[in-house]
């Protein structure tokens, strides 16, 4: 075998042989290309991030410009108060939105649904926030959790309903006929049977989608705006992690900026962990069906 | 009588569930309802020419959307430009020549780079890469090209460039995640088939993967641009925001998003915030086009080849 293949080898031109070998090495130089950046920014963040992440970071308020230390205590509890209003939301929306498509998936509503969510997942998130401001923010003169957390969740529910319906599919036709065979209400069967078993894949999509919109920055500049101060009610402004990171980022100020960075640390390795948890969940329902 | 009940729940449950599709849809169609109430100021006072003049000054009350469009389009074709050899490249090293042991690595490590939050790309970008670009790049394709007022200009790092660097960063996850979907939907015979008579790896990755494939790439970079063009955070927070049009590359400029992004908390008349909305409106149906283009074109040829 050995023989035949270096014989073969033996006849390709100089050219062949030296351009077969070139784009291999650029191919596998763009993959390496690709990793860079998330090297850098990973490193870079970390470094930069790690000085100010203490525990004054996690409980107190921001200090004000030109004094050291303080935190963004208020943007945890903010951006916590923001994702669960727009997970809340969006759950339910977006799993239900999927079993309809999935299990009813064929008249006409259903094809303009289907039109709907996918053309709503590409609507770019800052126009999220300004539909929200014509419809939220502008009847009610203030800007809100309320008004934050529906465009997060409007960001969320295309990605759950794409999910759902996906993973749905994936559950054999057999298993609903066995259901509805028993005597079983067709509502039954698709919750008790075909969503029920379907949970870990279901809730991984929820999670890659809660990991999507705590990052979200842009459609919370004129919803939940952002404050200074613990947050009060749903019905005030709201500081955020995202937001917070971002007017620091933009500022002049030395303090500020560090604290930025502890900021986008901590941002990005619970985005991190979301994606694990996520992928782990996955993983293991795989392989428990083998 | 069980039966009649049964029936009852059912019609019930399915009821519910077609309201909330009726609910979606609803939401769908009221955001451009909402968009174009909230920017109909704009289109009765300036109307079409809005998209054709340049000038965009607050106080002066003058409202074009040109400078924006050009920063948009010409930050997210940088960024399709840089991002597609290297997205191509790496979907082909994920389902071509990587290392098995490798390909599950490296493509997590890129879906991990999908993951990363817009407004820490562009925290990164402020402090890292735009002094990279202005300390390394920009002069060594300035002394590179004397004359070419493309790439001449003060160096301040913040620019159309550095955004489009930045939004090339972030897309390359996506466009290489729908190149390795469409390679792998590719048969194997054909692959088979140039090995058969004789291709090299890179003649059979040419004759059976990149000639059916082509495509498929093409959809994928124009999702990419779609992503591209709807990107915020990163692009604010380098690209200057200044609205202007110049020859330079490396000039302070602004795009549809960034503007709005920066103007529209304070923004607090009429004309202005309705102008602020009808780029936003403006932003969303070019989105739509073209991501809606791409995906019917991917869906096509993933779908075809099965």
């Amino acid at each position: 075998m050995k023989g035949i293949h270096s014989s073969f080898m033996l006849e390709l031109s100089a050219g062949r042989k030296v351009r077969n070998c070139a784009a291999q090495i650029l191919i596998s130089l763009a993959a390496l290309l690709a990793i860079v950046p998330l090297v850098f920014v990973f490193v870079h963040v970390i470094k930069s991030g790690m000085p100010a992440l203490n525990l004054a970071f996690f409980t107190s308020l921001p200090s004000p410009v030109g004094q050291s230390g303080g935190g963004m205590a208020n943007s945890l509890i903010g951006s916590l108060i923001l994702v669960v209003f727009g997970t809340v939301i969006g759950i339910p929306i977006g799993v239900f939105g999927g079993v309809f498509l999935s299990e009813y998936g064929k008249g006409k509503i259903a094809f303009f649904m289907r039109f709907s969510v996918d053309l709503l997942t590409s609507v770019p998130s800052i126009v999220v926030g300004l539909y929200i401001y014509s419809m939220v923010v502008v009847p009610t003169k203030t800007f809100s959790a309320y008004a934050g957390g529906l465009a997060l969740s409007i960001l969320m529910f295309p990605f759950v309903v794409k999910t759902t319906e996906e993973v749905l599919r994936l559950i054999p036709q057999h298993i609903r006929e066995a259901g509805l065979a028993l005597g079983i209400p067709r509502w039954r069967v698709i919750v008790s049977i075909v969503l029920k078993g379907a949970i870990p894949s279901v809730t991984t999509g929820i999670l890659l989608g809660i990991a999507r919109i705590a990052g979200e920055t842009a459609p919370l500049l004129f919803t939940a705006f952002g404050n200074r101060f613990w947050p009060h009610g749903l019905n005030e402004p709201m500081p955020s992690l995202p937001v917070q990171i971002y007017s620091y980022a933009i500022s002049p100020f030395e303090e500020w900026h560090k604290q930025a960075w502890a900021g986008a640390l901590l941002l990005m390795s619970m985005v991190f962990l979301f994606n694990l948890v996520a992928r782990l969940l996955l993983f293991r329902d795989k392989s428990g069906h083998n | 009588m069980k039966r009649r009940e049964v029936r009852w729940s059912d019609l019930l449950f399915f009821n519910s569930l077609r309201a909330l599709a009726l609910l979606i849809i609803l939401v769908f169609i009221s955001i451009f309802v909402f968009l174009y109430i909230s920017s109909a100021e704009t289109f009765n006072t300036i109307g079409w020419k809005f998209f054709i003049l340049q000038d965009w000054s607050t106080n002066g009350g003058r409202f074009g959307a040109l400078a924006f469009i050009y920063g948009t389009v010409l930050s997210s074709l940088i960024a399709i430009l840089l991002a597609t050899p290297v997205s191509v490249g790496s979907a082909l090293f994920l389902t071509e020549i990587g290392p098995r042991v490798l390909r599950r690595p490296v493509q997590m490590l890129i879906e991990l780079l999908a993951a990363i939050p817009s407004v820490v790309y562009g925290l990164w970008a402020i402090f890292v890469l735009a002094p990279f670009v202005k300390d390394h790049i920009q002069p060594v394709l300035r002394g590179m090209t004397p004359g070419l007022e493309l790439f001449q200009g003060p160096p301040f790092g913040l620019g159309l460039f550095t955004s489009g660097l930045v939004l090339a960063i972030m897309i390359t996850p996506t466009i290489t995640a729908i190149c390795v979907e469409v390679f792998r939907s590719i048969p194997l015979i054909y692959r088979e088939g140039a090995k058969a008579l004789g291709a090299t790896t890179w003649e059979t990755i040419r004759l059976a993967v990149l000639g059916p494939g082509l495509a498929g790439i093409f959809s994928a970079v124009i999702l990419g641009l779609g992503r591209a063009m709807g990107e915020t955070m990163a692009v604010t927070m380098v690209i200057g925001n200044r609205a202007d049009i110049s020859a330079s590359l490396f000039s302070p400029a602004a795009t549809m998003s960034s503007v709005i992004a920066n103007e529209y908390g304070e923004a607090s008349a009429g004309l202005h915030l309705s102008s602020l909305s009808a780029i936003g409106l403006t932003l969303l149906l070019v989105s739509m086009v073209v991501n809606g283009f791409a995906r019917v074109v991917i869906w096509r040829v993933t779908r075809g080849a099965r």
